[in-house]
């Protein structure tokens, strides 16, 4: 297995700045606005583009949490069932304008789930999607609105995101399962 | 001279015997038997080779369910004498427990007659005690004795009523006719479906406490006891019942037991995780009881080992353990498992041959079980060290029922002769010289 | 997690967290407007009760509805089954349809254990017998934990028909491996036998039995118990070990109180206990919902996949 660091935790920092300005702009402030985390780097990711708003407008924007266990299309496919994680709802998302974050946009199978979920709770005016990293590979007609850095990848090489939350630092690594590809 | 076994280790506790040599067989009887040299006559006598082996007599089983009439699903007359020749038996005691119940001389003849035709070793038919086993109305005893049975049992479905047992007792005594109990407080068993204790709670079943064969050994002991009859316990399984057994002997009554090899060497814990082919009545006990039974083995407390060969259909254990049948077929593996006794140095091989030979033939006032001169040559012999694992697929018997599945065993019967015939024989290589 | 839920006695204990952690998810989703999840879509759950019961298949037939699986609903009255087709028949049968649940309620004990060996589909024991009724012992953890916070060191006592009850074992085994602290109060007739190595105490007084008791759960006392010698009358048995406000005053002030229904009024439970607020036996029914779902989506994952 081979490992490489990517980003940094400033590079991140400044991904996260320049994300949470393009909101600002595409939304013409942040009215009606609400940020949902998918579980769990996306949880995180969407408290920080929170706290990023907050610092640039003066305004509080909620930040809610979802689980997509329930919605998955892979639950057949997979070994075991992912462990449920708390989904943590306390707007009303009818009429608002939804960003919904997540760390990695891949195949957009779990967006494609994040969304069914998101209908469970009533009706959004839009959704929109802000991934920290894009590496590719859609197996669904699925666009990111705002994307942290654009890296390509092969489908034999993983893309993790390393939060403080969780992890020691902000990072970003690039892991290659076979290194003599 | 039809046949000749030599070099065996000849073992029959009827005469006392324990020695190397020969037994001669002539018109289907026991000519002679001697521990010298053998002397053949060359070319018009079958010489049998049983150097390494075993001789006992043929065994006696005195419990035993043939299933026919009426039941040939589960086994039949042919198929279970079948099983038990290869088990080492040459005689065979049925229980009456048909359709219709054998409580009748034409049932009783029926059995006889199909056994002479079609069965591989003797059959003695078991009358029941009441007509139809119901326990109100005795059976024709008399009529029955003189039509082969050999002992009168409600066996399963127990004489609840203590006057008709006494009346049993008393009456039979004048055929010399044992009466056989299953002794079974049914009111106390409350449809239980195996040994009540903590296991039964843990696995949500309904508990037959000990005592409910306790109390029943007793009743029917205190009856003997009044009446004078010959009253013989059917499969004693626990601790309690084998100490009654025991005080009833020291005090002078006439009482004999048997005990099953399930019950020496089972416990209720084979139940655990509701398998069926350890569902059998008496149940399988604790490991006390377990021990209990072996001791009255050893003292003498219990005289007979028998099978209990109760054979089921397929059907009837595949399915909820409260509706599966009880029983365990046993033929098959009776001699293996209590020859364990003699090996883990329980019993002598003396003390286990008398067991499964004369006593239960002296009980039933059968000439078998001996190598005596004269009788009929039922003989078997056995190789006491090979080595097999139990495979119910590999039954003779219909009834596959089995706990002991995969237990590894030593020690079985290689050729059974029944009335100085060849019935069952392990393989052809032992019959060598011309059988 | 085994393909099966069983019985709760042979369960790891990190399954019984594990299952009743994910019905706190599944209780997030029931108070939601709309209440159901596309997660089990296209499976198919078969509900087959040979006892007739309201509570327990309506409570699994709207936890499979809600998790989007297919049901179907066989009800084989016990009477008809002795003249019928054999139980391996049956299951033969229904797994023929390619199903993926089995949910089995028996009188018999060990069915559902003999119907996981024949079959393929998860099987999950909805009661049998006198052995087991698992779910309702995890709803009950789960309504414990959820009162109280938690289950390890809590004084639990249950009161009633322990002999016949599948509800009492299954919480006796549940409760145990998660740390309370179990008493029984049952006149001697209804303690079976053994008991005793699963427990902490077992009283005969309810008065002495309750004294400061944080949790207390109530049998259904059955009628034809009484005709079994077990008790000589309901009227005898509510002077002794009915729970009544009075009796309920010794117990801890925070004291619930469980039923896991249908109740006696007036036999094992006095109505003003059944509506007092100690009681929590109607959120017992909702949480009942959740942690079948939770049970339904973590066995679905535990089968051998194709």
């Amino acid at each position: 297995m081979l490992t490489r660091e990517l980003l940094n935790e400033s590079d991140i920092a400044r991904m996260l700045s320049r994300m949470a300005h393009e909101i600002i702009e595409r939304n013409e402030g942040c009215e009606n606005v609400c940020i949902v985390g998918i579980h769990r780097a996306g949880v995180y990711i969407a408290r920080r583009l929170s706290e990023k708003i907050r610092l640039i407008e003066g305004v509080t924007i909620a930040v809610a949490s979802l689980d997509i266990s329930f919605y998955r299309d892979d639950l057949n496919r997979r070994k075991n069932h992912p462990i449920v994680r708390k989904t943590e709802m306390p707007i009303d998302i009818n009429d608002k304008k939804i960003i919904l974050v997540d760390d990695v946009l891949y195949t957009g199978r779990t967006i494609r789930a994040a969304m069914d979920a998101l209908n469970d709770f009533g009706r959004p005016a839009q959704i929109q999607l802000a991934v920290l990293i894009d590496r590719g590979h859609r197996e669904l007609p699925i666009r990111a609105d705002y994307v942290g850095k654009n890296i390509p990848t092969s489908r034999s090489e993983n893309i993790k995101v390393l939060l403080k939350e969780d992890a020691d630092h902000d990072m970003v690594l690039v892991i290659r399962d076979d290194p003599d590809v | 001279m039809d046949l000749i076994i030599r070099r065996g280790h000849i073992v029959d506790p009827s005469q006392g015997i324990d020695f190397i040599g020969s037994i001669y067989i002539e018109n289907g009887l026991i000519v002679k038997i001697e521990n010298t040299g053998t002397t053949v006559e060359p070319g018009i006598t079958r010489v049998l080779d049983a150097s390494g082996l075993y001789v006992f007599p043929g065994l006696v089983d005195m419990h035993a369910h043939l299933r026919e009439p009426g039941f040939e699903y589960k086994e039949t007359i042919k198929s279970g004498t079948s099983a038990a020749v290869k088990g080492g038996f040459t005689s065979v005691c049925c229980m009456p427990n048909t359709k219709p119940v054998n409580d009748n001389e034409t049932v009783a003849e029926f059995i006889v007659k199909k056994a002479l035709s079609e069965g591989f070793c003797n059959v003695f038919p078991i009358g029941a005690i009441t007509k139809r086993q119901e326990g109100v109305e005795l059976a024709e005893m008399g009529m029955m004795k003189d039509a082969g049975c050999v002992a009168f049992s409600d066996d399963g479905r127990p004489v609840t009523d203590s006057l008709l047992m006494r009346r049993a007792l008393e009456y039979s005594k004048v055929f010399s006719s044992p009466i056989i109990s299953h002794a079974e407080d049914l009111s106390l068993s409350n449809n239980g479906v195996m040994n009540e204790g903590y296991l039964s709670t843990t696995l949500g079943l309904r508990g037959i406490p000990a005592a409910s064969e306790v109390i029943a050994i007793k009743r029917d002991i205190e009856l003997a006891a009044l009446t004078g009859g010959r009253l013989h316990i059917a499969h004693c399984s626990t601790a309690g019942g084998v100490r009654a057994i025991r005080e009833a002997k020291r005090d002078g009554i006439y009482v004999t037991a048997e005990t099953c090899p399930h019950y020496f060497h089972l416990t209720e814990a084979e139940t655990g995780g509701y398998n069926t082919a350890a569902k059998v009545n008496p149940p399988l006990r604790t490991k006390k009881d377990v021990e209990a039974v072996r001791e009255g083995l050893i003292d003498g407390t219990i005289d007979v080992i028998a099978t209990d060969h109760a054979p089921h259909h397929r059907d009837d254990k595949l399915c909820e353990f409260d509706r599966a049948a009880f029983g365990i077929s046993g033929f098959e593996t009776a001699f293996s498992l209590s020859l364990a006794l003699v090996k883990g140095g329980l019993l002598t091989l003396n003390q286990l041959i008398e067991k499964m030979t004369i006593r239960p033939a002296q009980i039933l006032g059968l000439s078998k079980g001996s190598l005596r001169e004269g009788v009929e040559a039922d003989i078997v012999i056995a190789d006491l060290n090979k080595d097999f694992i139990v495979d119910p697929e590999q039954f003779v018997s219909k009834g596959k029922n089995t706990p002991f599945n995969g237990w590894r065993l030593s020690g079985m019967p290689v050729i059974t002769i029944c009335k100085g015939k060849v019935k069952y024989h392990l393989n052809n290589s032992l019959m060598a010289e011309g059988i | 997690m085994d393909k099966d839920l069983l019985d709760i006695k042979s369960a790891a204990t990190a399954d019984i967290e594990l299952i009743l952690n994910t019905a706190s998810s599944f209780k997030d989703v029931l108070s939601r407007d709309i209440k159901k999840v596309p997660t089990l879509r296209g499976k198919t759950a078969v509900n087959l009760f040979f006892e007739p019961s309201t509570r327990t298949k309506t409570s699994f037939e709207l936890a499979e509805k809600r998790l989007s699986t297919d049901v179907i609903n066989f009800v084989v009255p016990s009477s008809s089954v002795a003249k019928g087709e054999t139980l391996y028949d049956t299951i033969k049968t229904i797994e023929s349809y390619g199903i993926d649940f089995i949910i089995i309620r028996h009188q018999f004990s060990g069915v559902p254990h003999f119907i996981s060996r024949i079959s393929k589909a998860s099987v999950i024991n909805a009661g049998d017998g006198i052995n087991e009724h698992p779910t309702q012992a995890l709803l009950d953890a789960f309504t414990i934990k959820e009162q109280k916070g938690t289950i390890a060191g809590l004084k639990i006592a249950i009161v009633g028909d322990i002999s016949h009850s599948r509800v009492a074992k299954s919480n006796i085994y549940c409760l145990k491996k998660l740390g309370a602290d179990i008493r029984l109060i049952a006149p001697h007739t209804l303690i079976p036998t053994g008991i005793e190595n699963d427990v902490t105490e077992i009283y005969h007084d309810i008065e002495s039995g309750i004294a400061d008791i944080d949790v207390i759960m109530t049998l259904r006392i059955q009628q034809e118990r009484q005709s079994g010698g077990f008790f000589s009358s309901t009227d005898e048995y509510f002077k002794f070990w009915g729970l009544t406000l009075k009796r309920l005053g010794k117990a801890r002030p925070d004291v619930i109180v469980m039923h896991p229904g249908p109740m006696n009024r007036g036999v094992e439970i006095a109505s003003e206990v059944a509506d007092s607020r100690h009681s929590v036996i109607n959120t017992q029914v909702t949480n009942g919902l959740a942690v079948r779902m939770a049970v339904l989506y973590l066995l679905d994952s535990a089968r051998p996949r194709k």
